[in-house]
């Protein structure tokens, strides 16, 4: 199980001269159900993008296996890239298509699949996210959660070895993202993919992730690495602390205080 | 000097048949170009594919009584030729006493997506028949997923049907879209004239910085494109009239149609098409992704009438420009007649110009610019309009814009085609 599936090696991202996070070391190991975390603006969605091959990093690389992403010609890339699938913050579906056209489309791309079978396939990965019958509605008429299921079914339309989540559960309610939270856990199960999701979701956090990078905004790097329940019974760092008990642990201490550590950091 | 004339033939064959050829392999692969590309990397990577050999799939049945056991072997992978399922369901079908259907997967290699497609016609049909299908000796992952699959039920009432449409049916939802088109139309006019009734009285918000930006965006920013169109219309003007003007020698009055022909009807006419390709579909694109992010309801809650916000800027600074871009354009239009006057046809600057200043009275003038005041008016509105009522995805913004272009146009024409006429009942 623990075979190491995607390696980022000494990675730097930046836009142009202003450096986001440098020194980024961590493994993913296939099978895992992997939280990328940290505060607003610490440059975990960049970081996604430089995962799924959208953005080139400005030092370092990222492995896929023993193949490199970003030395990798275009072809290799795009070969790469078809093992991943990849659900956008908003399920970013093409409003112009219906459901099903959306999920057909990188089926109909890829493979030499009949018509007949795309549709019974686009069925299926519908019905897996609970969605089944909705196949020509268009993104505009279901609600936000729907379109967040529903691009998950087009993330998994070619059965990815590797799917990525921005903010799965982001604007959800408690119920329906702790819904999302189970699908994403038994997909993992039952498909034996490797889930790679960026969240602050705690909830979330806590009830699936086995493994987790915190990024730091300020210090501009990863602060902390290790599976998420470790990290809060074990990590020293208070921000990361902070972080995994909602600033309870500072709650509890008088306010005078708690300004002035947060004025330390 | 063959070969001179000949060269460029050749050269325009060969284009054809290139494009020709090109065409054809579109064709060949299955019409869209950009799956034709696909099938050709699909057939780069094949070698690549091919490393991992696949067993080739198979579903073999075998009745004990009761029980139809279903073996299944082989790797289940995409793109890989399955087996009919067509003699498993005819041994399920009707008038058969089969009551359960096991599954074995001893042989049973890689799978994914297509194995579980399979099973799923396989189950949903079984229970069509009444008969027991048992997954419990399927490997875990797939049990899992069967029941993901089963865990919501299809919603009542869901699922779409096709429905055929008769033709009177649609030519009344057209009668229909049209009347209720212009409706909107009507109350989209209403509505701005209050706001603009609240302009008036002081009473108006918006913010004048808005309105600096967008009378830079109509005015300088479209100079260039102005003075390119109105100078080539100056140009052709002259030349369509000296054609006819030099078989009597009055090659002079080509002064005369350009300057009258531009001031009083193209010069604001083209100002107007461009501006309602440039900035009229801007407005509509604007608005319309707008109203996509909320952004127009966000600004109702802060308290912000829409109309006096968004529209009264884009109309102002429409009509303040139009007029300004309806004179430049003028200008251009006589310096391109005089171009061609003056190179073509042995008629000397001075004497063109003093020709024009006699042709061309201030009434003529005053007509174009308050034409092109006219157009302003209503390119802001078929913009702002067709921008507000955007629907609220990606797709809907692009129609507005078109739609925008397509009303403004057809305003411009009509109201030209109106005022014209009575121009001419009023002997002005």
């Amino acid at each position: 199980m623990a075979a190491p599936f995607l390696i980022i090696k000494d990675m730097t991202m930046a836009y142009g001269d202003f450096v986001i996070q440098r020194d980024l070391d961590f493994t993913i190991n296939r099978g895992d159900i992997f939280i990328i975390m940290g505060g607003s603006g610490c440059g975990k969605s960049t970081l996604l993008m430089h995962l799924i091959g959208l953005q080139r990093p400005a030092k370092g690389d990222v492995f896929y296996g023993e193949e490199s992403l970003w030395q990798a010609d275009e072809k290799t890339q795009r070969r790469i890239l078809r093992r991943t699938g990849v659900l956008f913050q908003s399920g970013a579906l093409l409003s112009s298509m219906t459901l099903s056209e959306n999920i057909a489309l990188p089926i109909a791309e890829h493979t030499s699949m009949g018509s007949q079978r795309i549709r019974e396939l686009v069925s299926y990965k519908l019905a897996l996210v609970g969605l089944a019958g909705f196949e020509d509605y268009y993104p505009s008429e279901i609600s936000g959660g729907m379109q967040k299921r529903a691009g998950l079914a087009r993330a998994m339309a070619l059965d990815p070895e590797i799917l990525f989540f921005d903010e799965p559960s982001a604007g959800l309610d408690p119920v329906s993202a702790k819904l999302l939270d189970d699908l994403i856990r038994s997909l993992r199960d039952n498909l034996g993919a490797t889930i790679v999701m960026v969240t602050h979701e705690l909830a979330s956090i806590f009830a699936i992730g086995t493994n987790s990078v915190f990024l730091d905004p300020e210090t501009k790097t990863m602060i902390a690495y290790g599976p998420p329940q470790k990290l809060l019974a074990e990590s020293k760092d208070p921000k990361v602390i902070r972080f995994l008990t909602r600033d309870k642990a500072e709650s509890q201490t008088p306010t005078a205080t708690k300004i002035q550590e947060m004025s330390d950091v | 000097m063959l070969i001179r004339t000949v060269d460029p033939f050749i050269w325009l064959i060969r284009a054809f048949s290139t494009s020709t050829l090109m065409i054809m392999s579109c064709l060949y692969g299955r019409v869209r170009p950009f799956r034709s590309y696909n099938y050709l990397t699909k057939h780069f990577y094949a070698h690549l594919l091919m490393t991992v050999t696949n067993a080739p799939c198979k579903i073999n049945v075998s009745r004990k009584e009761h029980t139809l056991e279903a073996a299944i072997a082989g790797d289940w992978v995409l793109d890989a030729q399955t087996p009919a399922l067509e003699a498993v369901l005819t041994q399920l079908g009707d008038g058969s006493d089969i009551k359960r259907l096991v599954f074995s997967t001893q042989g049973l290699g890689r799978w994914d997506s297509l194995l579980m497609t399979e099973l799923i016609r396989l189950v949903d049909y079984g229970e069509k028949q009444g008969i027991k299908v048992d997954i419990t000796t399927l490997p875990e992952g797939i049990q899992g997923l069967l029941s993901l699959v089963y865990a919501v039920p299809e919603r009542a009432g869901a699922r779409r049907q096709e429905t055929k449409t008769p033709w009177l049916e649609i030519i009344g939802k057209g009668g229909m879209r049209i009347y209720k088109d212009s409706q909107a139309t009507v109350s989209f006019v209403g509505e701005t004239a209050l706001s603009i009734f609240a302009l008036a009285h002081g009473q108006a918000r918006f913010r004048w910085v808005d309105l600096w930006r967008y009378i830079q965006d109509c005015g300088p920013s479209a100079l260039p494109i102005v003075s390119l169109i109105s100078l080539l219309v100056g140009l052709i003007l002259a030349f369509v009239g000296a054609v006819q003007l030099a078989l009597f020698g009055a090659q002079i009055f080509i002064a005369d149609l350009v300057g009258l022909g531009m001031t009083r009807e193209m010069g604001g006419l083209m100002a107007a098409i461009i501006m309602s390709g440039r900035t009229g579909a801007a407005f509509a694109a604007q608005l319309g992704t707008m109203q996509v992010n909320s952004e127009i309801d966000a600004l109702k809650t802060m308290g912000f009438k829409p109309m006096e916000f968004l529209v009264l800027p884009r109309m102002l600074a429409l009509v303040l420009i139009m007029p300004l871009l309806c004179l430049y354009a003028n200008l251009m239009g006589i310096i391109g007649g005089a171009l061609v006057t003056v190179s073509f046809f042995d008629v000397s600057l001075v004497q063109y110009m003093d020709r024009t200043a006699a042709a061309v009275a201030i009434p003529d003038l005053m007509i174009g610019i308050f034409k092109c005041g006219v157009f302003g008016v209503l390119i802001a509105l078929a913009g702002c309009m067709r921008g507000m009522q955007c629907g609220r995805s990606a797709s809907a913004v692009g129609d507005a814009a078109t739609s925008a272009v397509v009303t403004g146009i057809v305003f411009i024409v009509i109201s030209d085609a109106l005022m014209t006429v009575m121009c001419n009942r009023l002997g002005i």
